[in-house]
């Protein structure tokens, strides 16, 4: 009796000290061997390559200078998002002028038509990122409503998936450079409009985006909706499931984890094809924008393309993890 | 006796390989009474399977055929409900949603919501399932989802309840329970049932007839063997019991002496899963799951 007394009494006196001792033993033990993992090692990485590439960067020398190392893509960097604001700024003033001027108007003539400009500077680095993604999510999106249909008609019919597949074989390497003046041309040729809803460049880009990116897609989520269980198929027999409630209730979400799969590569893809697409097809985006640079050749102009490649590389890796997180929030499997 | 509630009359069943027809079954008669427990038990690769789906419907005989209630037996349907060996529910809907699945597919014109969803509780209450009814089939174990396969059969309110080695991926302790579950259920619902089994002692203690088949190929039904146990029936109060251990001997005379398995066809039992993967790119067509394994004994 008496010892159970104690034992009580310490476990009640350590209470506090007994939770202290876990903190610190998560934080000190699994917890930091566990950081370490997944922040420490992967920094590491990253000083050890910066510190490779600015003692590398030096020793390449073009015609326009020296190839630029981590401290001048910084600064180049800084310099865009500078320009980017001072443009704003601009943007801001040339509208509050002309909001004065037709105020003014007004009053002197209360029946005067007025209007408000766009303000006509250039896009700066920033807006490009902004017109490449818009241009990027609809290819992308084009892509999906042709494939996923597509795709669960193939995996569903043996006849139609044999008479389709050499196709699918063939058109899948081509390369977004080939399709580009094919695209142009008959863009050009059939989209002809007085007051165009968007530009023939947009158009031009992102149906070479969608040509190149629907395949992954087409193929994965033809195969997942003819890879469905057989046990499961033969109980939607047994259940006489109409050929709708079929598809929607045993196909479709037994392909979703495929389906997903296949669009996270085709969004991979598009984001590529995309940035080849704008700098051969001149239309608005971060393409334009390493084209224009090159064409440029300031001392400036390496540096500047430089912070364009990263920026591309973190935005394709930011569009994986956004597109990892739907599939989180849709697939069964997650 | 009445006139048989399912009739398998002169069934033949062939397959097409590169070379030349097969034939898995012949001559296979079986007349099955209402309420009737009904066993099917043979080595690995004999059939069974074949016979079961014919009488579900997921094959056609190539000769004699198949008739439940003076109709014609040639597509699947729910009054012939099937309870497959590895519960077969879909992976992405829970518990509750798998059994409604079915019941709204069955029951959509005759029953209303409040009906229906009382149907689904009422069977799950029945496989004592209903405390897991917003839980995935992975979330629950192989006995579990195995029940909620049953109940689901169940709820389809099937003339015949059709069982393909319903608990052959079970653990022995979990198999008995559910043994002893269905053993119940079958007895307050009295249906009909027709059960495939390797299971000697499932056979015996849940059976009103055992049917034995010969090995493949061209298999047929070798041996019958009534079970006049009464009911209801203790595993532990049979064990010893001198009928029990008389059926007992009848089945694996027949399955050892009589119908002695090749030796090389042991590796045919470990091969099973992996046929059922091997057809999976053509899950179209049912018929391929048992020509492939009726194939690797011949």
């Amino acid at each position: 009796m008496t010892h159970t007394t104690t034992l009580n009494q310490a476990d009640s006196l350590s209470q506090g000290q007994r939770w202290l001792r876990a903190l610190t033993e998560k934080v000190s033990g699994i917890n930091l061997a566990e950081a370490g993992r997944q922040l420490l090692l992967p920094a590491i990485g990253i000083v050890l390559f910066l510190a490779f590439w600015h003692a590398a960067a030096p020793q390449v020398q073009t015609s326009l200078g020296a190839f630029p190392g981590p401290a001048q893509v910084m600064e180049q960097t800084g310099q865009l998002w500078q320009e980017h604001s001072n443009q704003r700024d601009r943007a801001a003033q040339f509208v509050t002028m002309q909001e004065k001027r037709n105020e003014r108007i007004l009053a002197e003539n209360p029946n005067a038509e007025t209007k408000i400009r766009d303000y006509p500077g250039a896009p700066t680095f920033i807006d490009q990122i902004f017109t490449s993604l818009g241009t990027v999510l609809a290819g992308f999106i084009l892509a999906t409503i042709i494939a996923v249909p597509l795709g669960i008609i193939i995996g569903l019919n043996r006849h139609f998936s044999a008479a389709v597949n050499p196709l699918i074989q063939v058109f899948k390497p081509v390369s977004p450079l080939a399709w580009l003046p094919l695209v142009t041309m008959v863009v050009s040729a059939t989209y002809v409009s007085d007051d165009p809803m968007f530009e023939k460049s947009f158009l031009t880009s992102m149906i070479t985006v969608t040509l190149c990116s629907l395949w992954p897609t087409l193929i994965n989520t033809s195969v997942g909706v003819s890879a469905v269980n057989p046990d499961l198929l033969n109980v939607s027999k047994v259940l006489r499931l109409s050929f709708w409630t079929h598809v929607r209730k045993v196909v479709l979400p037994s392909s979703v984890p495929m389906i997903f799969t296949g669009l996270r590569v085709s969004l991979g893809i598009a984001w590529m094809v995309l940035i080849a697409a704008e700098m051969l097809a001149q239309s608005p985006g971060l393409g334009k924008f390493v084209w224009d640079e090159f064409q440029n050749g300031s001392s400036e102009s390496l540096s500047r393309i430089m912070v364009a490649v990263l920026a591309i590389g973190f935005i394709g890796f930011l569009l994986d993890r956004i597109m990892l997180l739907i599939q989180k929030k849709v697939a069964w499997n997650e | 006796m009445s006139k048989p509630h399912l009739e398998l009359t002169n069934v033949q069943m062939a397959f097409d390989t590169k070379d030349g027809p097969f034939v898995a079954l012949e001559n296979v008669d079986l007349k099955i009474r209402k309420g009737e427990f009904v066993s099917l038990i043979g080595h690995s690769g004999c059939g069974k399977s074949t016979v079961l789906n014919i009488v579900a419907g997921l094959l056609q005989a190539t000769r004699g055929g198949c008739v439940l209630d003076g109709h014609e037996v040639n597509t699947p349907g729910p009054e012939r409900a099937v309870v497959f060996q590895n519960h077969s529910l879909m992976p992405w809907l829970t518990v509750y949603e798998n059994v409604e699945l079915a019941v709204q597919q069955v029951f959509k014109k005759t029953m209303s919501k409040a009906e229906r969803k009382e149907w689904i509780l009422h069977n799950l209450k029945l496989v004592n399932m209903d405390h897991a009814l917003d839980k995935r089939p992975g979330e629950i174990s192989g006995g579990m989802a195995q029940r909620v396969g049953i109940a689901r059969a169940l709820a389809m309110k099937p003339s015949v309840l059709l069982m393909d080695e319903p608990f052959g991926a079970l653990d022995a302790l979990t198999r008995a329970h559910l043994q002893d579950s269905l053993m119940k259920i079958q007895q307050d619902l009295n249906s009909t049932v027709i059960m495939i089994t390797h299971d000697v002692d499932e056979a015996v203690l849940l059976s009103d007839r055992i049917v034995m088949m010969t090995n493949g190929p061209a298999a047929t039904i070798g041996e019958e063997l009534r079970i006049e146990l009464p009911r209801p029936r203790n595993r532990v109060a049979l064990a010893d019991h001198p009928e029990y251990v008389r059926y007992r001997q009848a089945v694996l005379s027949f399955l050892y002496e009589k119908q002695t398995f090749p030796a090389k066809g042991e590796s045919t039992e470990e091969q099973k899963p992996q046929a059922r993967d091997e057809t999976s790119d053509q899950p179209e067509n049912a018929v391929e799951t048992g020509k492939d394994r009726v194939l690797r004994i011949a």
